[in-house]
């Protein structure tokens, strides 16, 4: 790695994006934090609020509830994807012409838009007319997402692996393959068993990467949106609304902006909490 | 046992490709089949769904607006990514930790609490149903990411390589573009994908951000789904012609495409 000088006009290279990011990310902030502290009825009439919105929020059970489902999808979903996918990375072929074959079918998904995701998985799943749906009634089970809890909360976490598995994939493989051929010389003269090896130069090579996983797919799974609304609509009842469907419920539906601001401002400072302790993990690592 | 690796992957792909196939097989149905019977293949083949999307501007004017959203936000993104990216990969000054960590929180940034803010922002400025407003909100979570892979891959090139131009007499802005970004032309290929993916497959901020005009394909597939009735085949077809753009740039980065999302570090 470069070792870097000090240069105080480097403030000019970051200058636009700073700008910019500033216009699309203050104003916008300021306005939530402003909508937080009052309350409206119209007519662009606002009475000072105070805290009284964080209050109602922290304390409805309406929000307990909506956050407990989405600690509960993101906790299943990265149980699920981050082993897989490094499972699935470790059977890779290393080189040869099924490589990209492999890479481009797996990325596939990442590149369908969110909501086309939903409804392929909509008519996927359906009992009627999807094959998935059809699939599990045949075996004598009795499946229909749009009806039974259970079976949405399956269909939304499976739709959310077959999306983004690919993304673990692709970051343990681009580990894997970082690793010199000399250190599995070394580890076979050494007489290391297939599990010594990956648990000793595998994964330690690979621990950069899945933080980044890891990050990536908490931040995107905790404010997920599009898939499942356009699956589920959140339902059948309340049974899969998250976070963010919450939210776009109460601000876009209901039209209630003191509390969806207030709901908004506890939401990201979870988030950032989280992820500001993964970057913490991760640049702490790059110092050593 | 070791015979059977091999078969991973391949069992993971076919996964992934049922659904593909499904809606595939869906868009060469006519509605009465989808409701009417289930096979696993269309029995009467029908292009009429495409022929629909390809005559009806209500249609492809959905893919024309996503497209220009999606490249003027690509090149916004980048060229005031790239300096930014070098700064903070050759220099330090004051602020500059907060100052990345504060970049990457607007990644961090759930779309959802965005969405009011910004249709009051840019309706205020007059940019409302504009693609160049859509560009710009996506700016918001492309920029921070862009930066980081940029980043990553211009700390893997020595500083040596600025040290030698300058010696040999280039000045600052002809050493950056005619030495220094065909160095990283990997990473600008990767970040201009990423770019293209987010922006792609967003659909929140692009639909509160337009109404008639810069609408894009993905809102007027979900309007249809809810007010033209249920016509699944039309739905199927339009989600294929979202899949092929994307399948289009993946073949472009294949073989930067792992380095990419370990954000240029590995």
């Amino acid at each position: 790695m470069a070792t870097k000088t000090d240069n105080q006009k480097a403030w000019f290279f970051v200058l636009p994006v700073v700008v910019l990011v500033a216009f699309n990310a203050l104003i916008p902030l300021m306005t939530v934090v402003n909508y937080s502290v009052q309350e409206t009825f119209g007519n662009n009439l606002f009475f000072w609020e105070g805290v009284g919105w964080f209050e109602q929020v922290l304390h409805s059970e309406r929000f307990h509830a909506a956050l407990g489902r989405q600690l509960m999808f993101t906790g299943i979903i990265l149980a699920i994807e981050i082993p897989l996918g490094v499972a699935i990375a470790l059977t890779m072929p290393r080189q040869g012409p099924w490589v990209p074959v492999c890479l481009v079918l797996m990325a596939l998904p990442l590149l369908i838009p969110w909501n086309v995701v939903g409804s392929m998985w909509n008519i996927f799943a359906l009992p009627e007319i999807g094959l998935l749906g059809r699939a599990i009634n045949a075996m004598g089970i009795d499946y229909n997402f749009t009806q039974q809890p259970l079976a949405a909360w399956f269909t939304v976490i499976l739709m959310d692996v077959w999306h983004w598995t690919s993304l673990v994939v692709l970051l343990a493989y681009a580990g894997l393959i970082s690793i010199p051929d000399a250190y599995y010389q070394a580890a076979k003269i050494d007489g290391a068993k297939a599990w010594a090896v990956f648990r000793h130069i595998q994964l330690p090579k690979m621990k950069r990467v899945l933080t980044i996983a890891i990050l990536l797919r908490f931040i995107d799974s905790f404010m997920i949106y599009t898939e499942p609304a356009v699956l589920t609509g959140g339902g059948p009842g309340n049974s899969t609304t998250f976070l963010s469907i919450d939210l776009v419920k109460i601000a876009l539906g209901q039209f209630d902006l003191g509390p969806a601001a207030a709901m908004s401002l506890i939401y990201f400072v979870i988030t950032l909490l989280v992820s500001w302790v993964f970057y913490t993990l991760m640049t702490r690592d790059d110092a050593k | 046992m070791k015979r059977l690796i091999p078969l991973v992957p391949a069992l993971y792909i076919l996964f992934l490709m049922l659904p593909i196939y499904w809606l595939l097989n869906m868009s060469f149905k006519t509605t009465n089949e989808i409701l009417g019977s289930f096979s696993l293949w269309p029995n009467e083949f029908t292009l009429e769904n495409y022929r629909t999307i390809f005559t009806d501007p209500t249609w492809y004017m959905g893919y024309v607006n996503s497209l220009t959203y999606v490249s003027i936000n690509t090149a916004i993104t980048l060229v005031v990514a790239l300096p930014a990216a070098y700064a903070f990969s050759r220099y330090r000054f004051l602020g500059d930790k907060h100052l990345f960590f504060w970049l990457l929180t607007n990644r961090m940034a759930p779309p959802a609490i965005f969405a009011l803010p910004f249709f009051q922002l840019y309706s205020a400025v007059g940019l409302f149903d504009t693609p160049l407003a859509v560009a710009l909100a996506h700016v918001l979570f492309n920029i921070p990411l862009t930066v980081w892979i940029l980043e990553g891959f211009m700390s893997g090139i020595p500083k040596e390589l600025d040290e030698t131009a300058y010696v040999d007499g280039y000045s600052f802005p002809r050493f950056f573009f005619r030495i220094f970004l065909p160095t990283i032309k990997a990473g600008i290929g990767v970040s201009a994908f990423f770019c293209f993916m987010f922006s792609w497959v967003e659909l929140l901020l692009a639909k509160t951000l337009t109404a008639v005009e810069a609408k894009p394909i993905a809102a007027i597939m979900t309007k249809t789904a809810s007010s033209a009735g249920y016509e699944l085949g039309l739905l199927a077809a339009a989600g294929v012609l979202t899949i092929i753009p994307g399948a289009f740039v993946i073949y472009f980065v294949r073989n930067y495409i792992a380095k990419g999302f370990a954000l240029g570090r590995v």
